[in-house]
C-alpha cells in the first residue's frame, strides 16, 4: 500500500496497541501464531472488534462482533467512516499533512448513514458506531484482514475502503498503528516481492517504469516486456479465447482451487501443452503433458521466504527429497539451458545476491549472513548497516514535506454487493472458510491425521436446517448457478440464518469449487470464493439412507 | 474466549441453583466460581459434568480450569456422593477424645467412608470445635434452597452471592455421638454449638475481645449498639483515616493468624498506595488444627467483626471488603451474613457509611475445605476463583493482592482488636504486654484440660497462668502442642514461658494461632505425629516440590519409625527426616511447607516418639 | 507523537553474587544474572518463553534478609541485593528437590542436564525405600482432595501409571510428570489460550488433567503441541517419538536439527526440524524467535507428514 505491497506493522505492534480491528479474518484458526500476539495485546488491555459474517473462534474473543452480510464490507467501512466524520473524530492533522483526496472520500461516504449502513450490512447501527468511534478514539489501532476481504469480485476496492479508514484516523505509520494483511501462504509476500505478480519487477518496481526496467534489462541481458502481464483469472480467460495454448504451472493446483472448477478443468484439459512442476502429483498434474517433480523448498532445499510482516527468513534443507524431485531453481536453470540460455548452476545464495543487486530499496542489505545472525530482516533494508524496517510509512508523519514524500491517496470506492446474487431460486449465501488443522485444497495437510478433523459438511444454522426439514448428518444436494454437489449437513453455531459455509480442504469429499463463482476482481484476479448463492435440496427418498434417519 | 464445553446438559435443579447464585453476568466472573460450585453442592450434593459446564458457560471459565478448582477443595465432589455427608474430625484435638471411637461406630452403622447413596460419612481434619470433642460437620444438600428464603432474597443473590442466608442446610455437632450424627443425617434439626459454652470467661471482668460474648445477642444490632457497638466506627470516621492508621501503628498490633506481621505496616502501605482500587480481606478461614477462637468471635459477636472491617476498609481506602469464612463454619457464616445484612439495612455498610459520605460494603465468601487457603495469597487466589495455591512473594499483597490490587488482609482476631485501639488509642493498647507483643491474646485450650475453651489474657501471661485459668495444670501432663500443627511441642518444664512472640521464640516455640493442646502421658504420640504428618500431606497444595513430595516422605519415614521398620537404622531415618525437614523449611513457597516439619521436629527432639 | 517503539526505561542495579558485584538491568531476575555470569543453575519449571511459576524450587539461592531460600528464576534483582549460591543450604535444597523428584518420578528422559545435576548434587532417591506399585490407569485422577490412604512406609509412593494414548498426535506419560506447570502455562495465557488442561486435585495427588479427565479429543485441545514443546521430562511427546522409543529405534545421537520456516500460512513461524534417518521426528520452534516465541500450531508442529509419506498425496 502507498506504493509498497506489504503490511505496515510488525506483529509485535499488536501487543502494544489499544485497539484491534480484525476484518474478514478468522486469525484464531488461520493465523494462530499471529493471534498469540493479538491475545498478548488483549491481555495488556487492548479492545478488539471482529468483522466476520460468522461467529468464529476469533469473534468469540472480541468486545464486539460485527456479523455483516457477505460482501457488504465497503458499505460497513463507509458507514464507519461517516460515523467518525459525524463525531468529528477524523485526524485532521494527518489528513492535511499526509493524504490526498479527502473531499472525494467525504462525498463517497456521505450516503452511508448509520441507518442505511445497518440496513445494507445487517449489522446493528449502535455496534457500527461503537466500533467506528473506538477505532477513531484509540491512540493506537491495528486493522488486519485476510481472505474475507480479498476473496471477492471487488477485492482491491475492499482493501482500499479499509485503508481509507486508517487514513481518516491516522492509524498508519506509527508504532502500534497500522494495516496488516495476513497472508495465506508462507511466501505470498515473497513471491510478489520477487516479481511473481503481473505488474511488478523484483523489489516491487513497477514494470511500466522505464528507468527501473532498464536496470533489469541490463543485468539480465534481455528486454523485459514493458506492459503488465496477465493474472491467473485473465490467463484462464485467455485459455478460453484459445490465445494461451501452453501453460507452465509451478506449485499451484488450479484444477482443485479455482472457482467454478469444472470450467477450469475443461480449459486445462483442452490445452495444447501443460507442464506442472510440483511436489505432488496434484489434480492439475493429472491434466499435464509433462510433470516435473520438485523439492518441498521449506525442508528439502535452501532459500528464503517473506512473511506478512515483510520479514525475510531462510528456509533450509533438513531432509533429502524423494525420488527424482529437484529444486525449482535447478529445474528452471536446466530448462533455460535447453532453451539455449546458460544460467549456470547458481547456489541459492548466488540467486539471492543477484536479487539484492537489483532490489536496491528493499533487499540490498539482507545478506545470507545477516539473515542467519539476525533471525530474518524486515524490508525495506537498503544497506548492510540498515536495521530493517518493522514499521513502514513513518515518513507520513514527518514535518518536513520533503521527507514525507508522496501523500497517501484516499480511494472513494463504491459499494457493490456479490455478483452471485441471492434470489428466490438461490436464497442462501454460501461462503468458503478454512479450518485450523487444514490448508487450502488439503494436498499437504491431508498427509497427517488430525484429531480435530471431521467429515466435510455443509455447515448451516439450526433455524435454516429446521426450515428446510433437514437434520444433522443428512446428505443434501447443494445447488448453485454453476452446478451441484452432495454434502452432509451439519448444524453449526458459527453459521447464522441465511448463511452456510464449507471448506475447500476436502474436494474428494465435497468438491465445493464446482459450485463457487468464477467472477473475479479485475484488479487482482481473485475469485469470489466468499459469496456463492445456493439452495439446499433434500435428496430423493431412497437415494441415500440418512445416518440418523427416522 | 472460545470456550469448548462438554456436551452434557445440566439438570433443572443444577441450573436453578447456579442461576440463583450467580445469575448470568455475560462476561468473565471467575471470582464467582466458588459460590457457583457451593450452590450446586448445596442443591444436589455433587458437581456433575453438566453442572460444571453450565457454571463455565455462565462465568466464562474454561472447563479444565474450573475442574482444577473444583477438585482442589475437599468439600466439593466431582463424583456422585450422598447428598448428606458427616465429616468426622479425627484430627489431633478429637481423635483421642472420642473421634476415633465415633469413626468406628459410624463405620459399623453406615459402612466404609464414602459409601451410601443417601447419607455417608468421611474423616475430616480439625473442624475447629476442639473444646467439645468429638466434632462433626454436616454437609447437607437441600434441593430447593428457593423454598426456604423468600424469592426476593433469592433474586438478590444474583448480584451479591450469599446475600443473607447461606445455601444448604449445613450444621455442626459437638460433642457428637453416633446417634446424634445419624439423626442429623436423616434431616433432624441440629442446635449449633453455643459459643458461650466455649468461652469460660464469658461475662467476666477484664475482657476486651471477648467482652461481648454471651452479653450481646449476635443476631441483634440494637443489642450490639447497646453494648457500645459502633462507637469505634463513629470515632474512626471522626478522626479520619490517616489518624486511624497511625493509631494502629502506634499500638504495635501484630497479626493474630500466626505470622505476627505488624498490622500498621500493612495498613499504611495500602492507605498510601496511589492505586485507586484497593481491597480489604478478612481471613476467617480458621483451619489450624486446635484453633477455634475466630469461630467463637464470629458466632458470638459478629457485629464486632463487621464494624472492625468497616473501620479498616475505610481507613485504608477500600470500598469493598471480602470476608472469607471457613466452609466448615456454617453457624459463623450465618451469624456474619445476618450481621452484614443488618448493618447494611441500618446504613453501617453501603454507599454512605453512617452518613459519612464514605462507601464501604462487605461480601462474604465461603471456603470449601482447604487448610492452605488460610495462607493469605492462597486465600486471594481462592477468592478469585482459582486453585488455592500460594503466590510468590514479592510482590506482597499490599502491592498486588486481590485482583492484583493493593490489599490489606487480616485475621478475624486481629481486626476485632482494632475496635479497642480506635476507642482507647494506640498507646493504651501498646502499654499492655511488651515489645512487639502488645494487647491481649486469645488462646484455644483443648485436650486434657479441665475447662477447655477460648481464653483471653494479656500478652506476657505465662503458660502456667493460662492453664490455671482453665482449671489448673493438668495432672500427668506430658506435652503441649503450642501454636497448632504448624507449631511445636513444649513440655511441663517450660510452663513459665511468657506467652509473647519473643518469649515463645526463646524456647524455640511459637504462639502461632494460639493453640494450647494438652496431652498427658497416656497419649499415643506416634499416632498424634502420624496424624499431623498425614494432615500436611493432605493439605499441601502440591505446587512446590519440597512440600508436595516432602510431606509424603515425612509421613512414610514416620510410619517406618513408629513401626520399627527403619531403613538402615534409626540414625539414618532421623537424618532422612532432618533432610526433608530442611528442604521443606528452606525452600517451600509458603508457610505451610515451611512449617510442615515443625511439630515432628520438636517431638523427635523431645523424645515423644521413637524413644531416642 | 512517536512513530517508533520507545521500549522501556531501564536502570542498572547492583547485585552481589558470592561476593562478586554484578550490574544488571532492573526487571532482570537473579537467574538472568547467574546465567550471564556463566553459573550452572539447575532449573526445571523455568523456561525463557513462560512466566515463572517458581514451583520446582531447584534454582533456589540465598538472599540476604530472606529467611527462606529464594527462587532465582522468579525473583527480580534489587539494587544492593546480596545473593549467595555457594552455601551448604543452597546445595542441600537443590539436592533434595532433585532427590525428591527422582524418588517419585521417572526422570530418565529429563535430559542430560538433569542427569548431571543429579550426580553433581548427590541425589539419592533410593534411600526412601523401594518404589510402590504403579497406579491403575485413571486412578490417580480420581483421588479426593484431603484424603489419602495411610502409608506403612514399606515402599515409597510414586506417580507411576500407564501412558495415556488417546489421539494420533501425542501421548501423555504422566509417570514422568513433575507438575512444573509449563504445559498448563503454554496451553493457557502464556501462549495458546486454549486452556484444555489444568492442574486438578491437590498435593501429591495433583495431576495435569482435562475436565473430568476426558480424553483429549473430547476436550478443548487444538493439538498445537506447545505443551510438548515446553515439557522438560518427556511426559508429553509426539506419538512418533513414543513409538520409536518403544520400538527401540529412537536415535538422539543421530539426530540433526535444521531451522527453517513453516509452509502453512503467511505468518512465518520458525521451525526446527528434528531429523533422524532422513525422517522428521519432531518439530519445535526456538523460544527466542520474535514471531513464535517457541510456540506453533497443529499444522506447524504435525503437518510435515506430507513430505514423508511415500503414498500418493491427494488421497487423504
Amino acid at each position: 500500500m502507498f506504493g509498497a505491497g506489504g503490511g505496515t506493522s510488525a506483529y509485535s505492534e499488536v501487543e502494544d496497541t489499544d485497539l484491534v480491528l480484525l476484518w474478514g479474518s478468522n486469525a484464531r484458526e488461520t493465523h494462530p501464531i499471529y493471534f498469540h500476539h493479538v491475545l498478548t495485546g488483549l491481555r495488556r488491555g487492548a479492545g478488539m472488534y471482529v468483522v466476520d459474517p460468522r461467529r468464529t473462534a476469533t469473534a468469540r474473543w472480541a468486545r464486539g462482533h460485527l456479523a455483516l452480510d457477505v460482501g457488504t464490507d465497503i458499505a460497513l467501512a463507509h458507514g464507519m467512516g461517516r460515523a467518525i466524520l459525524d463525531a468529528g473524530l477524523e485526524n485532521r492533522a494527518f489528513i492535511e499533512r499526509a493524504t490526498t483526496g479527502f473531499d472525494e472520500y467525504v462525498r463517497a461516504v456521505e450516503p452511508w448513514t448509520l441507518e442505511k449502513t445497518a440496513e445494507v450490512t445487517g449489522v446493528d447501527a449502535d455496534l457500527i458506531r461503537e466500533t467506528a468511534l473506538a477505532y477513531a478514539r484509540a491512540d493506537r489501532a491495528q486493522l488486519c484482514w485476510t481472505l474475507g476481504i480479498t476473496e471477492h469480485h471487488n477485492a482491491v476496492d475492499n482493501v482500499r475502503a479499509l485503508i481509507d479508514l486508517a487514513l481518516l484516523t491516522g492509524h498508519v505509520g506509527r508504532w502500534g498503528s497500522g494495516l496488516v494483511p495476513l497472508r495465506g501462504q508462507n511466501n505470498v509476500q515473497g513471491g510478489g516481492d520477487m516479481g511473481a505478480i503481473p505488474n511488478r519487477l523484483p523489489g516491487g518496481y513497477d514494470v511500466t517504469d522505464d528507468g527501473h526496467r532498464a536496470r533489469f534489462d541490463a543485468a539480465w541481458g534481455s528486454a523485459i516486456p514493458p506492459e503488465k502481464g496477465l493474472h491467473l483469472s485473465q490467463m484462464f480467460e485467455a485459455m478460453e479465447r484459445r490465445e494461451i495454448r501452453a501453460v507452465y504451472v509451478v506449485g499451484e493446483n488450479p484444477a482443485e482451487s479455482e472457482a467454478d472448477v469444472a470450467h477450469a478443468r475443461a480449459l486445462l484439459g483442452g490445452l495444447d501443452h501443460l507442464v506442472v512442476q510440483d511436489i505432488f502429483r496434484t489434480a492439475t498434474a493429472e491434466f499435464a503433458d509433462v510433470v516435473l517433480p520438485s523439492c518441498a523448498d521449506w525442508c528439502e532445499y535452501e532459500g528464503t521466504v517473506t512473511s506478512s510482516e515483510r520479514r525475510v527468513q531462510r528456509v533450509r534443507k533438513a531432509i533429502e527429497p524423494p525420488g527424482l524431485a529437484r529444486p525449482d531453481t535447478e529445474i528452471l536453470c536446466d530448462l533455460a539451458r535447453r532453451l539455449g540460455h546458460d544460467w549456470g548452476t547458481p547456489s541459492p545464495e548466488e540467486v539471492w545476491d543477484e536479487l539484492r543487486s537489483l532490489s536496491l530499496d528493499w533487499h540490498a542489505g539482507m545478506s545470507y549472513a545477516r539473515l542467519e545472525a539476525e533471525g530474518g530482516l524486515q524490508w525495506p533494508c537498503p544497506s548492510l548497516d540498515h536495521p530493517g524496517t518493522p514499521t513502514m510509512h513513518t515518513r507520513l508523519w514527518e514535518r518536513d514535506p520533503a521527507l514525507r514524500g508522496t501523500p497517501a491517496p484516499f480511494a472513494p470506492v463504491v459499494h457493490a454487493g456479490p455478483l452471485d446474487e441471492l434470489s428466490p431460486e438461490f436464497p442462501l449465501r454460501l461462503t468458503t472458510v478454512r479450518r485450523l488443522d487444514s490448508y487450502n485444497s488439503g494436498v499437504q495437510t491431508g498427509g497427517y491425521t488430525s484429531p480435530l478433523r471431521r467429515e466435510e459438511a455443509l455447515c448451516v444454522d439450526a433455524a435454516d436446517a429446521r426450515a428446510l426439514g433437514v437434520h444433522d448428518g443428512e446428505r443434501v444436494r447443494v445447488v448453485s448457478r454453476r452446478g451441484a454437489v452432495e454434502a452432509p449437513v451439519r448444524v453449526d453455531a458459527a453459521a447464522r440464518p441465511g448463511l452456510a459455509f464449507i471448506t475447500p480442504h476436502f474436494s474428494e469429499q465435497v468438491d465445493v469449487n464446482l459450485i463457487t463463482n468464477e467472477a473475479w476482481d479485475p484488479q487482482s484476479g481473485t475469485s469470489e470464493f466468499k459469496a456463492t448463492a445456493i439452495r439446499i435440496e433434500k435428496l430423493a427418498v431412497g437415494a441415500r439412507v440418512p445416518v440418523a434417519g427416522a | 474466549m472460545d470456550l469448548v464445553l462438554l456436551p452434557d446438559a445440566a439438570t433443572e435443579a443444577e441450573r436453578a441453583a447456579v442461576d440463583a447464585a450467580v445469575g448470568s453476568p455475560g462476561h468473565e466472573r471467575r471470582d464467582l466460581l466458588l459460590p457457583a460450585f457451593h450452590a450446586v453442592m448445596d442443591a444436589v450434593g455433587w458437581i456433575s459434568r453438566g453442572a460444571l459446564s453450565y457454571v463455565c458457560d455462565r462465568l466464562h471459565v474454561p472447563p479444565a480450569e474450573a475442574y482444577g478448582v473444583a477438585t482442589f477443595y475437599a468439600l466439593f465432589s466431582v463424583t456422585p456422593r450422598a447428598p448428606r455427608t458427616a465429616h468426622v474430625c479425627d484430627d489431633v484435638g478429637c481423635a483421642a477424645f472420642g473421634g476415633e471411637d465415633l469413626c468406628a461406630a459410624l463405620e459399623e452403622r453406615l459402612g466404609p467412608p464414602g459409601s451410601g447413596e443417601e447419607v455417608t460419612w468421611t474423616r475430616s481434619p480439625c473442624l475447629g470445635l476442639c473444646e467439645r470433642a468429638p466434632a462433626v460437620f454436616l454437609q447437607r444438600a437441600s434441593p430447593s434452597a428457593e423454598d426456604e428464603g423468600n424469592p426476593e432474597a433469592t433474586r438478590a443473590l444474583a448480584s451479591s452471592p450469599h446475600d443473607d442466608a447461606p445455601g444448604g442446610d449445613h450444621a455442626q455437632i459437638a460433642p457428637a455421638t453416633a446417634d446424634t450424627v445419624l439423626r442429623a443425617l436423616d434431616g433432624e434439626d441440629v442446635d449449633g454449638p453455643d459459643p458461650v459454652v466455649s468461652t469460660p470467661q464469658a461475662g467476666g471482668p477484664d475482657l476486651e475481645l471477648l467482652s461481648r460474648v454471651g452479653v450481646v445477642d449476635p443476631g441483634d444490632l440494637d443489642s450490639y449498639r447497646a453494648a457500645g457497638g459502633y462507637a469505634g466506627l463513629r470515632r474512626a470516621l471522626a478522626v479520619g483515616s490517616a489518624r486511624v492508621v497511625d493509631e494502629i501503628t502506634v499500638a504495635s498490633l501484630t497479626g493474630r493468624g500466626g505470622a505476627a506481621f505488624p498490622t500498621g505496616t500493612k495498613w499504611a502501605a495500602v492507605a498510601g498506595s496511589p492505586e485507586p482500587e484497593k481491597y480489604l480481606v478478612c481471613n476467617a478461614d480458621e483451619s489450624e488444627p486446635g484453633t477455634f477462637k475466630d469461630r467463637v468471635l464470629m458466632e458470638a459477636d459478629p457485629f464486632a467483626l463487621v464494624e472492625a472491617m468497616t473501620v479498616a476498609g475505610i481507613a485504608v481506602g477500600a470500598r469493598t471488603g471480602y470476608l472469607y469464612v471457613r466452609g466448615e463454619y456454617p453457624a459463623a457464616e450465618r451469624a456474619i451474613l445476618r450481621a452484614v445484612a443488618e448493618a447494611r439495612r441500618h446504613g453501617y455498610l453501603g454507599d454512605d457509611v453512617m452518613g459519612s459520605g464514605r462507601a464501604f460494603d462487605l461480601e462474604v465468601r465461603r471456603g470449601a475445605g482447604a487448610y492452605i487457603c488460610g495462607e493469605e495469597t492462597a486465600l486471594m487466589n481462592s477468592l478469585e476463583g482459582r486453585r488455592g495455591e500460594p503466590r510468590a512473594k514479592p510482590p506482597f499483597p499490599t502491592v498486588a493482592g486481590l485482583f492484583g490490587k493493593p490489599t490489606v488482609i487480616n485475621n478475624v482476631e486481629t481486626l476485632v482488636n482494632v475496635l479497642r485501639i480506635v476507642a482507647e488509642g494506640g498507646p493504651a493498647f501498646a502499654s499492655i504486654g511488651s515489645g512487639r507483643s502488645t494487647g491481649t491474646k486469645l488462646f484455644c485450650l483443648s485436650g486434657v484440660v479441665a475447662r477447655p475453651g477460648v481464653y483471653e489474657v494479656p500478652m506476657g501471661t505465662t503458660l502456667r497462668e493460662l492453664l490455671e485459668l482453665a482449671g489448673g495444670v493438668p495432672p500427668d501432663l506430658r506435652a503441649i502442642l503450642l501454636g497448632g500443627a504448624a507449631g511445636s511441642f513444649v513440655t511441663p518444664d517450660q510452663l513459665d514461658v511468657p506467652l509473647t512472640l519473643e518469649g515463645t521464640r526463646e524456647i524455640g516455640a511459637t504462639l502461632g494461632s494460639g493453640v494450647v493442646l494438652c496431652f498427658d502421658s497416656t497419649t499415643d504420640f506416634a499416632a498424634v505425629l502420624r496424624r499431623i504428618a498425614g494432615f500436611f500431606r493432605d493439605e499441601s497444595c502440591g505446587q512446590c516440590v519440597p512440600c508436595r513430595v516432602g510431606t509424603v516422605r515425612q509421613e512414610e519415614a514416620l510410619a517406618r519409625i513408629v513401626r520399627g521398620r527403619e531403613i538402615g537404622g534409626r540414625t539414618i531415618e532421623l537424618q532422612l527426616l532432618r533432610d526433608v525437614d530442611r528442604v521443606m523449611t528452606d525452600a517451600s513457597i509458603c508457610g505451610l511447607g515451611q512449617t510442615a516439619a515443625s511439630a515432628v521436629r520438636s517431638a523427635l527432639a523431645l523424645g515423644l516418639i521413637g524413644g531416642s | 507523537m512517536t512513530t517508533v517503539d520507545l521500549g522501556t526505561i531501564r536502570r542498572l542495579v547492583s547485585v552481589t553474587v558470592d561476593d562478586v558485584e554484578h550490574r544488571a538491568p532492573e526487571g532482570a531476575t537473579i537467574m538472568d544474572v547467574l546465567d550471564d555470569a556463566g553459573a550452572d543453575t539447575p532449573r526445571l519449571c523455568q523456561a525463557p518463553n513462560l512466566t515463572p511459576v517458581n514451583a520446582c524450587r531447584v534454582c533456589v539461592v540465598e538472599v540476604e534478609g530472606s529467611r527462606p531460600l529464594v527462587p532465582s528464576c522468579a525473583r527480580k534483582v534489587e539494587d544492593g541485593m546480596v545473593v549467595r549460591t555457594d552455601t551448604e543450604r543452597v546445595a542441600h535444597s537443590r539436592k533434595m528437590v532433585l532427590e525428591l523428584l527422582a524418588s517419585a518420578n521417572d526422570l530418565s528422559e529429563a535430559g542430560d542436564d538433569v542427569a548431571r545435576w543429579q550426580i553433581e548434587y548427590g541425589a539419592d532417591p533410593e534411600r526412601y525405600g523401594p518404589p510402590g506399585p504403579p497406579a491403575a490407569a485413571g486412578e490417580r485422577g480420581n483421588r479426593h482432595a484431603g484424603h489419602h490412604g495411610i502409608p506403612d512406609g514399606e515402599t515409597r509412593a510414586t506417580v507411576a501409571q500407564p501412558v495415556t494414548v488417546d489421539n494420533d498426535l501425542y501421548v501423555r506419560d504422566y509417570a514422568r510428570c513433575i507438575l512444573c506447570y509449563k504445559c498448563v502455562e503454554a496451553c493457557g495465557t502464556d501462549a495458546q489460550n486454549t486452556f484444555a488442561i489444568a492442574v486438578a486435585g491437590r498435593g501429591f495427588d495433583a495431576t495435569i488433567s482435562t475436565e473430568f479427565a476426558v480424553p483429549l479429543p473430547d476436550s478443548a485441545c487444538v493439538y498445537c503441541g506447545n505443551c510438548i514443546g515446553v515439557c522438560p521430562t518427556g511426559a508429553l511427546k509426539s506419538v512418533a517419538e513414543h513409538e520409536r522409543r518403544e520400538a527401540g529405534t529412537w536415535d538422539p545421537e543421530g539426530e540433526t536439527v535444521t531451522t527453517t520456516v513453516c509452509s502453512f500460512c503467511g505468518v512465518g513461524c520458525s521451525l526446527e526440524l528434528h531429523v533422524q534417518d532422513n525422517t522428521i521426528v519432531n518439530v519445535t520452534s526456538p523460544s527466542d524467535h520474535s514471531v513464535t516465541h517457541g510456540h506453533l500450531c497443529i499444522k506447524g508442529r504435525f503437518g510435515f507428514q506430507h513430505v514423508q509419506n511415500v503414498a500418493s498425496p491427494g488421497e487423504h
